[in-house]
């Protein structure tokens, strides 16, 4: 009798979760058989990936092992040798420039001005993005990023750290729901870092993705950690 | 947003004033080189005037169009253009339109004062600034193909003289023809009309050109 009790009691747990699984944490970002090849070696290949919401996948792997060659792969810079990546079911070959509004990409070029401040490279490069950006506004994020009393400086001003700094306070008024990161830790300091990993952690908690290639190991605590290692 | 992108390179162009400039003086030193080293023979420098500055304005365009993608290349701005939700062409029809501004027109009109000193008539002086603009939004549109194409290239700047500079071939015969055509004393419409269309050509195909060049450059 108390087997009999027991016993739809683990079904439904199990249930729930798979259902639950299901309906919260669909695959949004999926990858089949992905291969690269970059002049006559190839880097990569049968790469298959499943990225549900809320999902920190770091990549790691020496290098030249295609870490960024993935990245922009995965941001639609790069085309694939051979495979396909879906975003929400939808190849992002035939999704085209909607695909880009789903994403942000940061490379190891940091995409920053020299000869606009920080809070113009802030402001243009989202308009660009469609996301008008208030000058207080602007200066908010800048302030985050902790670049208070540097915002009217121009970029050639700043040091190597802090640009890569301005390039990261896009995250924060981005509103994408994939972030790209490759290699943005170097030339940070470890309160930078620390910042770094809240944002992700504060864009996993709400639902999105976030893949970074880096060496160090960020240990973001919320959602659920993923590891991609490339090998040579 | 294309307003955000032309306003961008405006005032990027603005704070690096001496690229300008630079283009701007090669261009009058390039003209002035021809009356001083022909020596006052009026007929002469007068048949040759429509051919000498448009010469000199295409390859003045040349100096400039190097910087078109590299400078944005290089900080990784570029990338962050062609991942912008908007379609490439749009942006980089923004790009040209910019250039144009920046590059071409201080040459258009600067055009008329080199001019004097060929002896040219007053009334083909105008007829020389309409050809210059409606033209030069050629050099720029036809440019951009070839700036997008040799990004990244080591010897970029000479493949990108190669590459485009007979591509300019039609508007260098009609400008020049239209200034001739109004030194001799005829009507310089045709050769103006067919610069036009030649411009409205350029600026269909170009932007397409180019963005499909943009992407093959980032691989």
């Amino acid at each position: 009798m108390p087997g009999l009790c027991k016993q739809p009691k683990v079904d439904l747990s199990r249930l729930i979760s798979y259902i639950c699984g299901s309906v919260v944490a669909p695959t949004i970002l999926e990858v089949n058989k992905l291969g690269c090849v970059r002049g006559d070696r190839r880097l990569f290949s049968g790469l298959d990936l499943s990225l549900a919401a809320g999902t920190y996948l770091q990549v790691t792997g020496p290098n030249g092992s295609g870490k960024t060659s993935l990245l922009r792969i995965l941001c639609g810079l790069l085309t694939p040798a051979e495979g396909e990546i879906k975003w929400q079911g939808e190849n992002i070959r035939s999704l085209a420039e909607d695909y880009f509004t789903a994403v942000t990409y940061l490379g190891h070029r940091h995409g920053v001005k020299d000869e606009f401040t920080a809070i113009e490279n802030l402001r243009i490069s989202n308009a660009l993005n469609g996301i008008e950006v208030s000058k207080e506004r602007a200066r908010d994020v800048l302030a985050r990023m902790g670049l208070a009393g540097r915002e009217s400086l121009p970029a050639r001003l700043l040091s190597e750290g802090q640009r890569r700094r301005v390039a990261l306070a896009r995250l924060l008024v981005c509103n994408t729901k994939l972030w790209l990161l490759d290699e943005v830790m170097t030339s940070l300091d470890k309160g930078a870092v620390a910042l770094i990993r809240s944002l992700i952690e504060e864009h996993l908690a709400g639902g999105g993705i976030a893949i970074v290639a880096t060496h160090q190991d960020l240990e973001v605590a919320t959602g659920s950690s993923q590891r991609l290692e490339l090998a040579t | 947003m294309l307003r955000w992108i032309v306003w961008r390179d405006l005032t990027l162009a603005w704070r690096r004033r001496a690229d300008i400039l630079s283009t701007v003086f090669f261009f009058i030193i390039v003209v002035s080189l021809f009356p001083l080293g022909i020596g006052p023979e009026t007929q002469l420098l007068r048949s040759i005037a429509p051919g000498v500055i448009w010469v000199a304005a295409l390859l003045a365009s040349m100096l400039s169009l190097n910087r078109l993608f590299a400078n944005d290349l290089q900080d990784g701005t570029l990338e962050q253009l062609l991942l912008t939700p908007q379609p490439l062409f749009a942006v980089v029809f923004g790009k040209v339109l910019a250039h144009w501004i920046v590059s071409e027109i201080p040459l258009v009109l600067i055009a008329p004062l080199v001019g004097l000193q060929f002896d040219v008539p007053r009334d083909t002086l105008w007829i020389l600034l309409v050809s210059l603009l409606v033209g030069t939004p050629v050099l720029s549109l036809i440019g951009s193909v070839g700036a997008a194409l040799t990004l990244g290239l080591r010897g970029g700047g000479v493949l990108i003289s190669i590459l485009v500079l007979p591509l300019y071939i039609p508007a260098l015969i009609f400008g020049a023809g239209a200034v001739e055509a109004s030194i001799m004393g005829t009507s310089p419409a045709p050769h103006l009309y067919l610069l036009g269309a030649f411009a409205i050509v350029s600026l269909i195909f170009s932007p397409w050109a180019t963005a499909a060049a943009l992407r093959i450059s980032l691989e």
